[in-house]
């Protein structure tokens, strides 16, 4: 039997209606994008005209780091109950005795997430940029709409949801109990974003090439961490709790 | 309520294994091939000395049997005797440490695990409904899971067989524990398995819904769906099975519940007379069949007998002619539960030794 679409499907849409009459999940989506909103928009409506272009840089560049932490840290409270969660709800053994397999279940799993991750981040990007339009000083708007900060955000968007998705149902498939998965995916979420606060902050210079190199490693990372992650999948553990 | 199971409404689906009489395991009889379906060769089931050890602990040790095609087989066993263990792991889900097995005329290994899987169905303890969901969007996630072209037919069918049309777009939520048995059941029928593995049906149910689950598990067999039925109920393991295992650990025995009484206890005949004999030494002694006779606390004669056919109407004939006033005269009937009592008190005596 090959891989089948038509499962990582099956599994794709159940996850997803399952969200929608999910109110933790629901109060998730919404809450947390507009609390990671808040700080960025008042970063780029606090800036007066009279403060260095220095200053400006360092606003913008704290800006674009709040709004990435939105695909960062929103995925993980899904992912890290992707599979922990089924285990508690005793829904994962009904799932595993189909011909489904681990690469599919984690596949759907992991696309479930991204879609409304990837919808609520872009939303809120764009917001933030039709404030940015419509509110902020010119010298903001321009250093806002600055091609590499909105290529930026664009790409390292799905790529951040990525890492901290497959990071989360990593934890996932090993934790025990969901709360302890929870905690440590959003840990487990974070160290992408070092680098990228480090360019935010100048640390490293951020250039064209070093965007798309980090880019490029963590769609690496990103999709060999799917092939780690179903090796990590233990039908036996989940299933009996034990280990031959 | 009673609901009647609908067995036209399995047309659609479940008739997938055909039977045949079913291959005996260990040296047993075959059991009665069911009523309906096409011959079909080969068994449905081949363990061969299969073990499951969870590290120093011992699930289950040396298991052997076969279970024929349209059979109804019953597994029972203690609590952590080791039956949904012995599933899980003829389902794929666990491997086993040592042994072999065909599932569905396919070697059991982790490479065939998908492929074993498409072809059976396996209805754990307890349903795992997901609860935000409707009973048809349940379905629709598993028929995609199974890749069925035809899903919204089969999920029809597989509803109407449970009786549970009409609760399509319930939330199970909102569904008794009953009704979430029988989805669960209804999921187990999407994929039309060759092997249907129940384990537990009716635990937790009350008996108006375990007897519901007992009418489907009848129409299945009916429609020559071969059952690995397991449960600690023996009035349900009697009533349901063709033949039965009895596991403790590892297998006590097996055969028909019948054959079972026969292997573990001796054919006793049952006599009450209005007032006791004077002498029932002189009655029952030298009679063709009757081995020996005790008197019970109730004042009923016990006559160990070698074949009652044949001791039956020789007793009645000498308590006649010694004037008793014969009130009852009968063969003893052990129940499965008898036996497996008699099983599990055996070991537990072997254990304390």
């Amino acid at each position: 039997m090959t891989f089948s679409w038509t499962r990582v499907g099956a599994i794709f849409k159940k996850e997803i209606r399952d969200y929608r009459h999910n109110r933790f999940v629901v109060m998730t989506m919404a809450m947390l994008p507009l609390i990671y909103i808040v700080l960025p928009l008042v970063e780029i409506l606090a800036y007066k005209a009279t403060e260095s272009s220095s200053t400006l840089d360092s606003r913008i560049g704290l800006a674009m780091l709040y709004m990435l932490l939105i695909p960062a840290i929103l995925p993980s409270a899904l992912a890290s109950y992707s599979v922990v969660g089924e285990r508690e709800q005793g829904t994962l053994e009904p799932v595993l005795i189909t011909p489904i397999r681990s690469t599919e279940f984690l596949l759907g799993k992991a696309l479930a997430v991204l879609l409304p991750t990837l919808v609520i981040s872009y939303v809120m990007f764009g917001t933030f940029l039709g404030v940015a339009e419509l509110f902020a000083q010119p010298a903001v708007t321009a250093a806002v709409f600055e091609r590499s900060h909105v290529l930026t955000q664009l790409l390292f968007t799905p790529l951040l949801a990525g890492w901290s998705i497959w990071a989360g149902i990593a934890v996932s498939t090993r934790a025990s109990d969901v709360r302890v998965s929870q905690q440590l995916a959003v840990l487990a979420s974070l160290p992408p974003l070092v680098i990228v606060a480090l360019m935010a902050e100048n640390v490293i210079t951020p250039s064209l090439g070093l965007a798309l190199g980090l880019a490029a490693a963590l769609l690496l990372i990103d999709g060999l961490a799917w092939r780690v992650v179903a090796t990590m999948f233990d039908r036996e553990r989940l299933v009996a709790g034990s280990k031959t | 309520m009673t609901v009647p199971v609908q067995e036209d409404a399995l047309d659609g689906i479940a008739v997938g294994p055909h039977p045949e009489p079913a291959v005996g395991g260990l040296g047993t009889e075959t059991a009665e091939p069911p009523e309906q379906g096409e011959a079909k060769s080969g068994s449905a089931l081949i363990v061969n000395k299969l073990t499951k050890r969870f590290g120093d602990r011992v699930a289950f040790e040396d298991v052997s049997f076969e279970v024929g095609h349209g059979e109804v087989f019953g597994f029972l066993g203690p609590n952590g005797a080791g039956k949904t263990t012995t599933v899980r792991t003829l389902g794929t889900l666990l491997a086993p440490t040592s042994g072999s097995a065909t599932v569905a005329g396919i070697a059991l290994s982790d490479s065939n695990g998908p492929q074993i899987r498409s072809r059976i169905s396996i209805m754990p303890e307890s349903p795992g409904l997901y609860l935000r969901l409707t009973v048809a969007e349940n379905l629709e996630c598993f028929a995609g899971l199974y890749e069925l072209s035809d899903a919204h037919e089969r999920i029809a069918a597989a509803l109407r067989a449970v009786n549970l049309l009409d609760r399509a777009n319930d939330s199970c939520r909102s569904l008794s524990k009953g009704l979430r048995q029988r989805v669960g059941l209804a999921r187990s029928l999407l994929n039309d398995p060759e092997v249907l593995f129940l384990d537990e049906p009716t635990s937790g149910l009350d008996p108006v819904a375990s007897r519901e689950v007992h009418e489907l598990i009848d129409g299945l067999r009916k429609r020559g769906v071969t059952i690995f039925l397991t449960t600690h109920r023996l009035d349900e393991a009697e009533r349901l099975c063709d033949r039965v295992a009895i596991l403790n650990t590892t297998l006590r025995m097996i055969g028909r519940p019948d054959e079972l009484r026969k292997q573990l206890f001796t054919s006793t005949l049952d006599v009450r007379i209005r007032t006791p004999l004077d002498n029932a030494d002189r009655v029952f002694a030298g009679l063709p069949g009757v081995a020996s006779w005790e008197l019970d606390q109730s004042g009923a004669y016990v006559l160990t007998v070698s074949d009652p056919s044949v001791a039956t109407p020789e007793v009645a004939r000498a308590l006649v002619a010694a004037g008793a006033d014969l009130v009852f005269l009968g063969e003893s009937r052990h129940s499965l539960e008898d036996v497996y009592l008699e099983l599990i008190h055996e070991d537990e005596e072997v254990k304390a030794r």
